[in-house]
């Protein structure tokens, strides 16, 4: 049984008459100690999908599912209290913009042992000792003076591994990481990923890691989720994918990486951008910037279906491994 | 920390000098002069009238007359006022208490009323609740005091009959004064009788006084509040698996007081400015009746002196909530 069990989540906002659907559908399993990407344009859908899951999606936003289980436990069944006891504990989260995810009032040491007391209880003493061994284990130099100190104290990188303490005080068994570099020097974003993924082998825990970037996801994952408008658009083993995409979406992702020789971050052999709330076209939600679109694209949804050995991609003409578009 | 200090302190210089001297000029202003209105109708004798300016050195230039204020007032000498012959630093003092008690009461009902006001409002955002609290807060904030205050008084005291309508206490008492503070100095006598009657008077003119900062500190608390829930902090700390109880009360609030506190302090001017209509309106013994007074006598020292003094309270205040400040926000505490 999976860790994680996802099957058809739906995050909407707006009005009921005229909903916006942040996630749109989404399946997916993550199992213990794995390490998966959830890969994406901005807008989606990434970091509602994890909020989602956390269970912080705020009022007005709707969240439903066929399927939301966490460790054979149906998240959606729980009292808010018990899904609390959950969140912060079993299940955390690594935030995209370390210089503001600190509250600028209350020491680093507050802020890591808060999340012990609430979760585990124990002594100040011990709580103190514990928030030193996880400043200590994220590689934060002198933990004991920056127990004391105010997070405006604190340089982004710096601030990114007090974050990562706190979430990981409790041991979670799952950890979100949506975008945790986006923000940082690239020198630092290396440490940092280098780090998340030592605590996750030492620790066994499964990562998810939430990026724009199909080349990180690449080095640092087993399995990867490519998101567009909401939707999984594809889905399997890293190698596979990368090699040889089946969706038009993954593939213009790839052919965007500095190392395929445009050299530009911009997704240059697709124009436009993920569709909002205002403009979603009918049929495939891809087929108004897709280079392969057919009369069939624009009319009909294409379902989710599987192209390989624990593939799958939302296509109704999957790309073959020379790069060309299938007819079925 | 100190050098911030030494750079408050040294903001009061100019800050005085600029005070005395509109106060100075304003009072001149008005036509007439205390012996034309201490001689009421019968009038003066225009030679003895002269005589006297000259020797009250109200025939010097203005200029003049405001080098020689300056020069006493930084020895430490306020003057004496022109009809009570009292020095104007005792007068202010005896009447101050009142004042303070006034304002103090005031500032508590705005604070204890207004803030977990301004908390329910930002929580329940696009609630009916919410809604109550803008509406009443804007009504608050824009009702003129005089007719607040004349509408309070009609129910409570005319038809209810519930307060009294004028004074600090009922005139059977007498306290003797300790700390000024007649709620504090009947509980210390110990004549709770005498408290009752205290708290009787001082309950309608602390509401009525009280009522714009209230409008003032529920609505800075609501929408600092909702800036703060947005920040990203708050949604790790919810990802820590708080309560909500715990998400709003210690980090939201916490943030959210930064700006409030500054608010609380910038009302005491105003607080201190509707004093003197609320004074009056209650016939309350303090500054603010004991000013109007003055000017009403041209009693130019006791004028001068009272401005100058209560722009010395409220500079205090001021300074007092910028180290608050400081105190609650580490961001500016190490900034010195
Ligand atoms: N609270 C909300 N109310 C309404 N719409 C929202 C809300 N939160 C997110 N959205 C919308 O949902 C869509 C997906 O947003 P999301 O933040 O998940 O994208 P993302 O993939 O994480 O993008 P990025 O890479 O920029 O972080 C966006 O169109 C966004 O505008
Ligand atoms: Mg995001």
């Amino acid at each position: 049984m999976a860790l994680l069990d996802i099957e058809h989540l739906t995050v909407e906002f707006g009005a009921a008459s005229a909903p916006f659907r942040a996630v749109d559908g989404v399946d997916l399993q993550i199992d213990a100690g794995e390490v998966v990407g959830i890969v994406g344009e901005s807008g989606s859908g990434k970091s509602v999908l994890s909020l989602a899951v956390l269970g912080l999606v705020d009022f007005p936003g709707r969240v439903a599912a066929r399927t939301l289980a966490f460790d054979g436990q149906d998240l959606l069944r729980l009292s808010a209290r018990a899904r609390r006891r959950l969140t912060g504990k079993d299940m955390a989260m690594v935030f995209q913009d370390p210089m503001t995810s600190l509250n600028p009032c209350y020491t680093v040491g507050f802020q890591i042992e808060e999340t012990l007391r609430v979760h585990e209880g124990g002594s100040r003493a011990t709580r103190r000792q514990r928030a030193l061994d996880l400043l200590a284990q994220v590689g934060i130099p002198d933990p004991a003076s920056r127990l004391r100190a105010f997070p405006h104290q604190l340089s982004g990188g710096m601030s990114q591994r007090v974050l990562i303490a706190l979430a990981i005080a409790c041991n979670p068994r799952l950890l979100i990481a949506d975008e945790p570099t986006t923000a940082l020097d690239v020198t630092i974003q290396a440490q940092i990923l280098g780090l998340l993924r030592d605590l996750q082998r030492q620790r066994g825990m499964a990562l998810i890691l939430i990026t724009h970037d199909l080349a990180l996801a690449a080095e640092n994952c087993q399995r990867v989720v490519v998101m567009y408008a909401g939707q999984v658009v594809e889905s399997g083993p890293i190698a596979a994918v990368f090699a040889a995409p089946r969706h038009p979406y993954t593939r213009a992702l790839l052919s965007a990486l500095p190392e395929s020789g445009t050299g530009q971050r911009r997704l240059a052999t697709l124009a436009g951008v993920v569709p909002g709330q205002y403009d979603r076209p009918s049929g495939c939600l891809l087929h108004p910037r897709c280079l392969f679109v057919s009369e069939r694209c624009r009319l009909q949804p294409p379902g989710l279906r599987p192209v390989g050995p624990q593939r799958q991609a939302r296509c109704h003409t999957p790309l073959d491994a020379a790069g060309r578009p299938t007819d079925d | 920390m100190l050098l911030f200090l030494l750079r408050r302190l040294g903001l009061l210089v100019p800050t005085f000098l600029g005070v005395t001297a509109i106060a100075f000029a304003l009072i001149h202003l008005i036509p007439g002069d205390p012996l034309e209105l201490l001689a009421g109708e019968r009038g003066i004798d225009p030679e003895r009238h002269a005589r006297m300016l000259h020797e009250l050195g109200f025939d010097q230039p203005l200029w003049r007359q405001y080098l020689d204020y300056i020069g006493a007032v930084v020895q430490g000498n306020l003057g004496t006022s022109l009809i009570t012959r009292q020095p104007v630093l005792d007068e202010f003092m005896t009447l101050f208490p009142a004042t303070l008690e006034l304002s103090l009461a005031a500032m508590l009902f705005a604070v204890l009323l207004g803030l977990p006001a301004g908390i329910l409002a930002a929580v329940k955002r696009g609630t009916v609740l919410d809604h109550t609290v803008i509406g009443i807060s804007l009504t608050g904030y824009s009702m003129p005091i005089f007719w607040w205050a004349l509408l309070l008084i009609l129910l409570f005291s005319v038809q209810l009959g519930w307060t009294p309508v004028s004074g600090r206490i009922a005139v059977e008492f007498y306290i003797e004064p300790v700390t000024g503070l007649l709620l504090i100095d009947t509980l210390l006598a110990g004549d709770y009788e005498a408290f009752r009657s205290a708290v009787r008077h001082l309950i309608l003119p602390a509401i009525v006084l009280g009522t714009i900062p209230l409008a003032v500190i529920a609505r800075m608390t609501r929408s600092a509040l909702l800036e703060v829930i947005r920040e990203d902090y708050i949604r790790v700390a919810r990802a820590k698996g708080l309560s909500p109880l715990r998400v709003i009360g210690v980090h939201a609030l916490r943030n959210a007081l930064i700006p409030v506190v500054t608010v609380i302090g910038l009302q005491v001017g105003t607080l201190l400015a509707g004093a003197i209509l609320t004074e009056t309106l209650f016939a309350w013994p303090g500054i603010g009746k004991w000013l109007i007074d003055s000017i009403n006598r041209r009693d130019y020292p006791a004028v001068q002196g009272g401005i100058l003094l209560v722009a010395s309270v409220v500079m205090l205040v001021n300074l007092l909530v910028d180290l608050l400040y400081g105190l609650i926000n580490p961001r500016i505490r190490h900034a010195h």
